[in-house]
């Protein structure tokens, strides 16, 4: 039997690694278990010639079509969203696009402003430390000043605005709209022994480079260094409990997939908001009939996954491309609640730059907008780099119809359950998408765009898995306190996207992390009276 | 490797060519060139089965005259699905990969690491306007 050890992390994700790295500075022994493998910079896509095809193989952002040995199986058939993720050490922090909007005050309190889903525990004052501690860590880049946030410092220089992002600038101050360089996790300059950024593109499959910040690049070398220990290839099968209901620790299949017990003092779990309900739900035993932590019979409850329409024209100049990172400029002008509208809450536009030659082919033919046959030529060059987008970041509300629980039938490789998803998009958030996608066509109009086309769905798949195992203080109506705790079992933590209560109009990742730090930092406050 | 029959990658080959035919014009060829049909067969990978889902509807394709080839083409087409969007992911990410069709585009056939590019920092004076916006964010009541 392995030896037992302080707190046993099962995740090495983007909250994985904060915790652990937070944690090392107690001298704990801390263990993390990571299902995936260390992925190297030498095996991402952009070192090839076939970079933008293994965007569409083994670094396809579904774990379903990937289909690495290190992944599990996820059936979104009943979801017109489907499920991104990526397991490895770094998480899906590998394969994001490293977006770095922070929630805003207002996304901790929507009862209390808009009178819909429910307050947080906390609010943003309370995360305010450790968003700035997050963003040291992750190295951000951006520029102080933006008028829709609070005052905030990035560590670094933003992004260039590039022709792409000019285009969008002078179509924004056309209209009279907020806009600001977007915060990125992609280094500028060199960053805590990290590489700049030298404009590869294709951030999302991996940075070859070492600019994006991933946490396997950021976190971990220092948790590492620390004394925490991380475990690859070990799939944890259950949390396992004893007769007082406390967690004793997980059973896991190790990567001769032997099956192992790692005994612990404190369990944590980091394993995103659909990977934490399967293994909570997974856990139940005679004492927890309808899975671990699992009173309020909220596990697996309320997903959020950030409905995305995307928006794209064409320009008559050629533009960035793909020849530099996706992101480019935000605006949240329709960000906060406005009386006037038929929607509550808002959203975030996030502007791209463009996409690769082989991209705009398949995605153009795909629309419709390339021709087969002899026109294809004049047609395709009429597109490539030319191409400006525009992602709607729609908040999506908590709703208890919306499910991950354990599919009947599909098994991963271990013989473990698999998880199920059922979610469909509510009226508000219909009524937000087809508001966003009316200003987006205007900014690219004002922009002198042509060939516009909407995406509602397709691609709009941004694995932002968040709500499931919910934060609160009533234990009737949320799975973890407001520090992260198991109501029912007081040993068991969970930090990652499954305890946010709404899901407010943002990629989640900086917030997860600071969340991560912030629950880190209450553990330490508590030591001496953690499961009292 | 797939397992594609023969007849199969016959109908492959001109569909291909339907899709992307060579240009003069442009000077490139169609994606029916020995190649570039060569890396599509080799790179089908998770693609194998909608592209024989897309060839059982186009089967005896290549066998059919011209006008019949394109009738059957746009009928294909007009339907839609995820077998038309293997079809054109198969047969464009290999198209334009092709050291001929890249350098068509004035680009340089090459992967982006380790060389990178160069992105111009633009006009900063643009963000003038927005840096002298009132605070627009909404204050919250603390719990």
């Amino acid at each position: 039997m392995n030896e037992m050890v302080d707190v046993l992390i099962i995740g090495s994700g983007a909250s994985g690694a904060a915790v652990a790295y937070s944690l090392a500075e107690t001298k704990m022994r801390i263990l993390c278990l990571e299902q995936g493998d260390w992925m190297k910079q030498s095996d991402f896509p952009t070192n090839g010639r076939d970079w933008e095809a293994r965007r569409y193989a083994d670094f396809d952002p579904s774990p379903n079509r990937r289909a690495r040995d290190t992944d599990y199986p996820v059936n979104d058939a009943g979801s017109i969203m489907k499920i991104n993720m990526f397991n490895g050490v770094g998480g899906s922090t590998v394969m994001y696009t490293a977006h770095w909007p922070r929630m805003h005050p207002s996304d901790f309190r929507v009862r209390s402003l808009d009178g819909v889903a429910d307050d947080w525990p906390i609010d943003y004052w309370d995360l305010e430390p450790f968003f700035a501690e997050n963003d040291r860590m992750i190295g951000v880049s951006g520029l102080a000043g933006d008028p829709a946030y609070p005052p905030r410092d990035p560590p670094m220089a933003p992004l260039p605005l590039g022709r792409t992002g000019e285009a969008y600038a002078r179509a924004m101050n056309r209209l009279g709209w907020h806009w600001w360089p977007s915060d990125a996790a992609i280094a500028t300059t060199e960053y805590d022994g990290r590489a700049a950024c030298i404009n590869l593109g294709h951030c999302t499959p991996g940075c070859a480079q070492g600019a994006k910040s991933s946490t396997d690049i950021s976190y971990w070398p220092h948790a590492i260094r620390a004394g925490v220990e991380l475990r690859t290839r070990c799939r944890v099968r259950e949390v396992t409990t004893n007769a007082q209901g406390m967690a004793t620790g997980a059973i896991y299949y190790d990567a001769d997939g032997r099956e192992q017990f790692q005994p612990a003092e404190v369990v944590i779990l980091a394993c995103n908001g659909v990977g934490t309900p399967r293994l909570l739900l997974n856990s139940a035993s005679a004492r927890f009939p309808n899975g671990l932590a699992n009173s309020s019979g909220l596990v697996g409850k309320n997903l959020m996954l950030h409905p995305w329409p995307q928006v794209r024209g064409y320009v008559d100049e050629q533009v960035d491309g793909d020849r530099a990172p996706m992101l480019s400029i935000w605006s949240k002008q329709f960000y906060e609640t406005d009386p006037a509208r038929d929607f509550v809450r808002g959203y975030t536009m996030q502007f791209h730059r463009g996409t690769g030659i082989a991209n705009e082919a398949m995605t153009s033919a795909d629309a419709g907008l390339l021709p087969w046959g002899e026109a294809h030529h004049a047609a395709y060059r009429d597109l490539f780099y030319k191409r400006l987008q525009i992602g709607i970041a729609c908040e999506d509300l908590p709703e208890e119809r919306n499910t991950v629980t354990l599919d009947p039938v599909l098994k991963d490789s271990h013989g473990i359950p698999a998880p199920r998803i059922d979610y469909t998009i509510s009226e508000n958030t219909r009524r937000m998408m087809e508001h966003g996608i009316a200003r987006a066509t205007e900014i690219l109009e004002a922009a002198g765009a042509r060939n516009i086309y909407t995406s509602r769905t397709a691609l709009n798949y941004p694995g932002h898995l968040l709500g499931t195992a919910r934060m609160g203080n009533d234990p009737e109506r949320s799975v973890v306190n407001a520090w992260g705790r198991s109501h029912d079992v007081r040993n068991l933590f969970i930090v990652d996207g499954s305890i946010w209560v709404t899901s407010g109009g943002v990629n989640p990742t900086s917030t997860i992390q600071a969340l991560a730090l912030y629950i880190a930092d209450c553990m330490k406050q508590r030591l001496a009276t953690l499961f009292d | 490797m797939n397992d594609l029959t023969e007849a199969e990658l016959r109908d492959l080959r001109c569909v291909a060519g339907l899709m992307v035919p060579a240009s003069g014009r442009f000077g490139v060829p169609g994606a029916d060139d020995r190649a570039v049909f060569a890396d599509i067969v080799a790179s089908l990978g998770r693609d194998t089965a909608l592209v024989r889902q897309a060839l059982g509807a186009l089967a005896g394709i290549a066998a059919m005259a011209a006008p019949e080839q394109q009738a059957a083409a746009a009928s294909f087409r007009s339907a839609g699905g995820p077998a038309l969007a293997a079809l054109h992911r198969a047969v464009l990410q290999c198209y334009y990969r092709d050291d001929r069709v890249v350098r068509s585009l004035g680009l340089e056939p090459r992967p982006p690491f380790p060389k990178g590019h160069v992105l111009e920092q633009g006009d900063w004076s643009l963000l003038d306007p927005v840096r002298a916006r009132p605070k627009m964010w909404r204050d919250a009541p603390r719990g």
